[in-house]
């Protein structure tokens, strides 16, 4: 059956006229090479070149020790940081078989939900820019500018914020965390609108985007394409739902499904899980137990011999790291599958027959992350 | 007929999409209170960091020029990137017998990702993070810093 689904062997012909898009074009949002065959405006096949900022983290990841590589993660997927904080995190505390405190999980949560926020919010604006709309791109970045305001309070950086530790937090969140994110809330739920009458409901906007791209729901299984894009296929894929970890269990929220499989429909799950997102902060940032910001952790941490698993579900899909530990302080084999590398390689059949013009919404709607793929 | 009759339905279609999307910029146009740009190099005076902004790695010192870096070097062991050099030295003390104190406490900046593990593991809380961010420089030699101050010595009460 994979063999009808999966076109696997591009032939290279003589007379192809190739156009490269990138290494550095502005709609790739990182350094992407993307080898496209054209036919007059008709994309004949596209192959996706990566590792141009390949640093090897699994590698790194071998030296360090388990406190050092949550530094590491962070720069995989930058706008999820803290959600890849936390799955190298779960994996040490399932390993040392250390119950974190039921504070510590409830602040996660809320900062994943903050994150993915943000993460969705830039998305946004990139997209709408990608599509020309250069509004969208400044309304979406004033918005995200007040989540990044609370992180920077809270853990004094913005972007990269290592906050979590293997145990718990860093240290605790500040006194305002509470406050300003239950202002930010209701701030953006008189925002969120707006960006609706500027973008979605937009002739133009809507022209690009409805039909093009399609991927059926057994293209995004085949090539293990997940988050988002997957939903957008009627994939139900959410690792919330599926693996509830953190405080995910005890709240209430949809998965978001399309059934149209397009560009649009991916757009759509976006927009409809900034609204779930701040669901799950309205139900856990008033509940937020008191108690200990970490669990005891001693302070050089040797995982047991063996083989460890956990997955979770970044702003992009679903993030798994895998450990093989031999008793040191140091991980023997590190290895993050990682939601972006798998929503690259769909691109080609999504943008295959239809036309260049097209190719910058689809690879929009992917909501790709370069770091994330090279690692 | 009927492609006329579609043509004029979408032209309407998209003015009226237009205008909702013009709507909007034009609320935020005619009330200037609502912009949030800073700007930003003019600011400079009321621009305020958060306490925790991790701006850059400082040793506090005291106002007898006294830090609490006994250089016993669990900085350097959990930095990731080796961003942290101590250079210690063995001078005697009141007592004759000789003691260790950081002779060079040296910061790479350019090597420094702000994990902040320095700064959380150290057994004295000699360190700290700077509310400094305009680390522009035209030398990147000026990056590497040294964070004892010249002449500083241990703090007496630290030290227990």
């Amino acid at each position: 059956m994979s063999e009808e689904i999966i076109k696997d062997v591009i032939v290279r012909e003589n007379e192809d006229y190739i156009i490269n898009m990138g290494p550095q074009h502005p709609s790739t949002h990182g350094v992407l090479r993307f080898e496209v065959c054209l036919k007059g405006e008709t994309v004949k096949y596209l192959i996706p070149h990566i590792g141009y900022i390949h640093r090897g983290i699994e590698k790194m990841c071998e030296a360090d020790t388990y406190q050092q590589i949550i530094h590491l993660t962070d720069r995989m997927d930058y706008l999820s940081a803290h959600i890849n904080n936390e799955a190298v995190c779960m994996v040490v505390e399932e390993a040392m078989q250390v119950e974190v405190p039921e504070r510590v999980k409830y602040i996660r949560t809320i900062l994943d939900e903050l994150n993915r926020l943000a993460s969705h919010q830039l998305w946004w604006c990139a997209f709408g820019m990608d599509l020309g709309a250069l509004t969208a791109f400044f309304y979406g970045l004033r918005d995200r500018e007040h989540i990044l305001d609370i992180f920077e309070e809270s853990f004094g950086s913005r972007l990269l914020h290592s906050f979590n530790t293997p145990g718990g937090l860093m240290h605790d969140v500040h006194p305002n965390f509470q406050k300003r994110t239950k202002e930010f809330i209701t701030y953006f739920r008189k925002k969120l609108p707006e960006y609706d009458q500027l973008l979605t409901g937009n002739i133009i906007f809507q022209e690009r985007v409805k039909g093009v791209g399609y991927m059926s729901r057994e293209k995004a299984i085949a090539y293990g394409v997940t988050g988002p894009s997957a939903r957008g296929s009627n994939l139900a894929c959410d690792i919330r739902k599926i693996a509830p970890y953190g405080a995910y269990d005890k709240v209430q929220f949809n998965e978001i499904l399309m059934t149209e499989g397009d560009t649009f429909a991916r757009y759509q799950v976006r927009m409809g899980e900034m609204w779930e997102s701040m669901k799950i902060i309205e139900q856990l940032i008033d509940n937020i137990p008191e108690g200990d910001f970490t669990a005891k952790m001693k302070p050089i941490i040797k995982l047991p011999a063996g083989e460890y698993f956990k997955r979770v579900e970044t702003a992009r899909g679903e993030l798994a790291v895998y450990v093989v530990s031999d008793g040191n302080k140091t991980p023997y084999r590190m290895k993050f599958r990682s939601p972006n590398f798998s929503n690259l390689f769909v691109m080609n059949e999504l943008a295959a027959g239809g036309k260049i013009a097209d190719l910058v919404a689809i690879s929009g709607s992917l909501d790709l992350v370069i770091p994330d793929i090279d690692r | 007929m009927n492609s006329i009759s579609k043509y004029f339905s979408d032209l309407f279609k998209g003015i009226s999409s237009l205008w909702a999307g013009m709507r909007v910029t034009g609320k935020y146009f005619v009330s200037p209170g609502q912009i949030v740009t800073q700007q930003y190099p003019e600011n400079r005076a009321t621009l305020k960091m958060e306490p925790r902004f991790k701006g850059e790695i400082i040793m506090p010192h005291d106002e007898n020029n006294q830090h609490a870096c006994t250089g016993c070097g669990i900085c350097e062991i959990n930095c990731p990137n080796g961003s942290i050099e101590i250079i210690t030295d063995r001078v005697p003390n009141a007592d004759g017998k000789l003691e260790r104190v950081i002779d060079k406490h040296i910061f790479h900046l350019s090597m420094c990702t702000f994990c902040g593990l320095c700064v959380k593991t150290c057994p004295s809380d000699a360190l700290a993070f700077g509310q400094e961010f305009e680390h522009a420089v035209f030398d990147r030699h000026k990056l590497t810093k040294v964070l004892n101050q010249p002449g500083s010595s241990l703090k007496k009460e630290a030290k227990k």
